[in-house]
């Protein structure tokens, strides 16, 4: 299948090496389709955004599409979901990315600490929340677990005897990070379990002969072996949770009010609902700018890293 | 006093149970949803939640009654393949000329490719939504296997990549002393011994495209919605479907899951950008 893909590759005249191909480096042709491709969906939209951004642009009247400069931005900044917005994104990256982190490091931690009875199905049930849908978590968790009347929670506190609790009406953002931990921390436990896997074990041994026990095994070999996987499980985790969306839009349509709104479900919210188009690319621009900072430091801090091992 | 042997099967006890009640705790709600699946709705909805049922297979057989799932499941299937295919059409070529003909720009634009993936989808949704809207491409299969195809192309350009670096130069050297070209090269020699690697790029970029769930809310609404879109649907309260809402849900989930629990290894070498193998 890869060579009849070669093939089609290889048959197009622009792709067939004529003249002495040892001479001319592959490289550039080979990697500019990717590149190209890549520029384009970044420059296109980008520049659609800060286009957009500038000028009045509501799908609701059109034809008056007037350069108003930054007004856009003004408006996007004061309105009332944009504190809230921007709080709760930071809230929800710095939550999810401390609990998958922290009980990723434990829970990975416990599972290499021996051989125990059925490790490989424990390893298979601890990571299979990553591989589920977002919606399909959002409302699993929604109406089989969260639910006031017939949800599990709701079961649990009856049986102690308390009022059960309407979660994602009073602990919204709180619930939410729930749902988004229990997707992201197989994630993290994925990766710390490989990484841990090819520690050295007869570094451990050695310690363990000169008398370290188990908790200074951990912290002076174990967790120093993991700063890098840790690093890359942050980076990444990062990326995604910056633009959580379908687990907002699937429980909480972002409320009550703005309580669960992020700057995604925000921009969705002012784009698609109100038909604001400007204002939603200012939108949409300030999130990327966030976004750059976070990357930018997460590169400063990893990025390097990654392709100096290769 | 316990003897050494002793301790170690203590210890691995503790360990053991200890790792299992995490275990099963965290996947509880898999567990629940696949039992509610075999529920009537009266039964799923009853207080306190049944453990013990009578199971049916109602929810399964009817499948199609509420919604028209095989559709929706075919847009899905439909748009991951596309895409995978195309996107490894696109990273292979990349792949193969940094990992073997290194320039100096190789790094700086590996490192680029990571960062576009810092771009939120929610920075481009309006000129994206515009630009499908004029092209007619609103719902429309063409326009999620595009976008598809780019938002995972990074990805499948580093974990290529990585697998392509793990292989000895003087393999693919040894062809070319015998006169083959750069595509003989790749199709040849390079592809049969990565067979392994390249399979299980495909297999995580499928899983993401199962899964993406910002685009296809966004631009979708019937015709070309994927099942993302169809269990979202079920969240308007518009009638307690939590039996079906299950059924339809596990078999989503049922061939991303089984496909994730083959390959977790080798998942995490394109997860972690080769940084974790």
């Amino acid at each position: 299948m890869n060579s009849s893909a070669l093939d089609t590759v290889a048959g197009t005249p622009a792709a067939a090496p004529r003249a002495k191909p040892r001479t001319l480096k592959p490289g550039w042709f080979l990697v500019s389709p990717s590149v190209a491709l890549l520029l384009l969906w970044m420059i296109v939209p980008l520049g659609m955004t800060v286009y957009f951004s500038l000028i009045r642009y509501n799908l609701l009247s059109p034809g008056e599409n007037e350069f108003v400069g930054l007004e856009n931005f003004e408006f996007f900044v004061t309105d009332p979901g944009f504190m809230p917005g921007a709080l709760h994104t930071l809230t929800l990256v710095g939550s999810v990315l401390a609990i998958s982190v922290i009980f990723g490091v434990l829970i990975s931690a416990l599972l290499e600490a021996c051989e125990f009875w059925g490790r490989g199905i424990v390893r298979v049930l601890l990571i299979s929340p990553f591989f589920i849908m977002p919606t399909v978590s959002a409302l699993l968790w929604k109406n089989l677990i969260f639910h006031p009347v017939s949800g599990i929670l709701a079961a649990i506190w009856r049986f102690f005897g308390a009022q059960p609790v309407d979660w994602l009406a009073h602990h919204p953002l709180m619930s939410i990070i729930f749902i988004v931990s229990w997707q992201w921390l197989p994630f993290a436990i994925l990766i710390l379990m490989t990484a841990m896997q090819s520690l050295d074990q007869d570094q451990k041994e050695a310690a363990r002969l000169d008398g370290a026990g188990p908790i200074a095994i951990f912290w002076h070999l174990t967790l120093p072996h993991l700063a890098r996987p840790i690093a890359v499980v942050v980076m990444i985790e990062t990326i995604f949770l910056l633009s959580v969306f379908a687990e907002i839009f699937t429980t909480t349509s972002g409320g009550p009010g703005y309580e669960s709104t992020n700057l995604a479900y925000l921009i969705y919210n002012q784009a698609l609902l109100q038909f604001d188009v400007g204002m939603a690319s200012a939108g949409g621009l300030i999130a990327v700018l966030i976004a750059n900072i976070a990357a930018i430091i997460l590169v400063r801090m990893i990025g390097k890293n990654l392709t100096d091992q290769q | 006093m316990l003897t050494l042997k002793q301790s170690r099967r203590l210890q691995s006890v503790v360990v053991g149970t200890l790792s299992w009640a995490v275990a099963l705790l965290i996947f509880f709600p898999i567990f629940w949803m696949i039992l509610t699946s075999f529920k009537t709705e009266m039964d799923a909805i009853a207080t306190p939640p049944q453990l013990f049922f009578a199971p049916t297979l109602e929810n399964y057989l009817h499948i199609n009654e509420r919604s028209d799932y095989f559709s929706f499941a075919w847009n899905s299937v439909l748009i991951s393949f596309s895409a995978t295919v195309l996107s490894m059409l696109i990273a292979v070529p990349a792949a193969y000329s940094m990992a073997f003909h290194e320039s100096r720009h190789t790094k700086r634009t590996l490192l680029w490719m990571l960062s576009t993936k810092m771009l939120p989808p929610v920075g481009v949704l309006m000129p994206i939504y515009l630009l499908c809207k004029s092209m007619g491409l609103l719902d429309s299969r063409i326009a999620l296997i595009v976008i598809y195809t780019l938002i995972n192309l990074p990805i499948v350009v580093w974990m290529v990549y990585t697998y392509f670096k793990d292989i000895p130069v003087d393999i693919l050297e040894a062809a070319r002393l015998d006169g083959a070209t750069t595509f003989q090269e790749i199709g040849r020699v390079l592809l049969p011994i990565a067979r392994g690697g390249l399979a299980s790029t495909m297999l995580l970029s499928l899983i993401l495209c199962w899964n993406e769930a910002f685009w296809s809310l966004n631009l979708t609404s019937s015709a070309a919605a994927p099942l993302t879109a169809l269990v979202a649907s079920y969240s308007s309260p518009e009638g307690l479907f939590w039996a079906k809402l299950s059924a339809v849900s596990t078999l989503a989930c049922a061939p991303i899951l089984i496909f994730g629990w083959i390959s977790q290894k080798q998942l995490v070498r394109g997860l972690s950008f080769g940084a974790v193998k």
